[in-house]
């Protein structure tokens, strides 16, 4: 009998692909955002609402990722800035490796801002390293309070913590307190917005803070 | 869920390991698995015993060993283990800036099998 120390990580070959993408986003000044949530949080009206008021400001691609559908990139589409879809065909998260083939369709010479809007799910996504500059996760009030608790990895990893469907809270059980203090826990550095994708409230303060999270890239290189 | 592309990736990576020390049969794996990681221990044993029908993998077992999630206090530079609660919060002086140092383990620690 032979034993064989190996210490290798798992998801080392992800990892590597990653660490390579990241150095292209570096090189070329772009802020790269992975945007995750669970199914119909809110992640493509969100990243509407942010091209709307972004998209003559910066140059902004968009990288979509959906089991077998394309319906999200054509919404992304309508609003008139670059987006390529990833098709998973069933597997449940974004790797880096189709990350960088997507960017490859994607990139055009004054990108600042690449979403990478992932896969419906707060479970698996939340091991892949894509190469990101930094996490956004989505929650939403109808949602209910107990899916932070239930999947602490993706809410402790991400930078932005954004309630979603805050018009519909008195509709709900929804309880801001528990929220605050869940995150509070879980992710005490987090920063937190609270918006309405279907109202537009909120968005605003999210959309001036990604806005200077762009200069901040193009002028610290 | 994403446990079946894991336990593909940790058999292909032993099957290399197994190529490169001559060994036709193995006989165990030894992953660590941090409780801050989302993989679950259950669905990897399930994973696994779907995937390990060639006769490398006949008759050998996964064994998973759990790691309980540990942070640093940036601020103190206290060591505290982090409960159920997930609270990482300094319980020393109330930081925020933890770094977790343990619990996030996706690894293959070892493999053992017969060489010809």
């Amino acid at each position: 009998m032979v034993q064989v120390k190996l210490e290798s990580h798992i998801l080392g070959a992800n990892d590597l692909l990653a660490r390579k993408n990241r150095t292209v986003f570096q090189q070329n000044r772009i802020l790269t955002i992975n945007l995750m949530s669970s199914p119909g949080a809110g992640k493509t009206t969100i990243l509407e609402r942010t091209i709307e008021a972004l998209a003559d400001r910066t140059g902004i691609a968009v990288v979509e990722g959906d089991l077998y559908t394309d319906q999200d990139a054509q919404r992304i589409e309508k609003k008139g800035v670059k987006v390529v879809q990833i098709n998973t065909g069933g597997t449940c998260h974004l790797d880096a490796g189709m990350v960088d083939r997507a960017f490859q369709q994607v990139v055009y010479p004054d990108l600042q801002l690449l979403f990478i809007e992932n896969v419906g799910n707060l479970v698996c996504p939340a091991e892949f390293d894509l190469g990101e500059d930094f996490r956004v996760v989505i929650t939403s009030t109808t949602e209910g309070n107990d899916k932070i608790t239930k999947y602490p990895l993706i809410f402790r990893e991400a930078k932005v913590v954004i309630l979603n469907k805050i018009d519909l809270l008195p509709h709900t059980d929804f309880s801001l307190e528990q929220f605050h203090a869940d995150i509070g826990r879980i992710n005490p550095e987090a920063i937190i917005f609270m918006v309405s994708g279907r109202t537009g409230q909120g968005i605003d303060e999210w959309n001036q803070w990604l806005f200077e999270e762009v200069r901040l890239k193009i002028s610290t290189l | 869920m994403h446990e079946l592309s894991l336990m593909q990736s940790v058999m292909d990576t032993v099957r290399d390991g197994a190529q490169n020390n001559n060994i036709i049969r193995v006989k165990k794996i030894k992953l660590v698995i941090g409780k801050l990681s989302q993989a679950l221990p259950d669905s990897l044993q399930f994973a696994f015993e779907a995937l390990s029908s060639d006769s490398l993998f006949q008759g050998a077992v996964l064994e998973i060993e759990e790691r309980s999630i540990k942070g640093h206090c940036q601020a103190c530079g206290s060591q505290f283990s982090i409960q159920d609660d997930y609270c990482f919060i300094c319980p020393v002086c109330q930081g925020f800036h933890v770094d977790v140092i343990e619990g996030r383990e996706l690894f293959i620690d070892y493999f053992e099998g017969d060489t010809l």
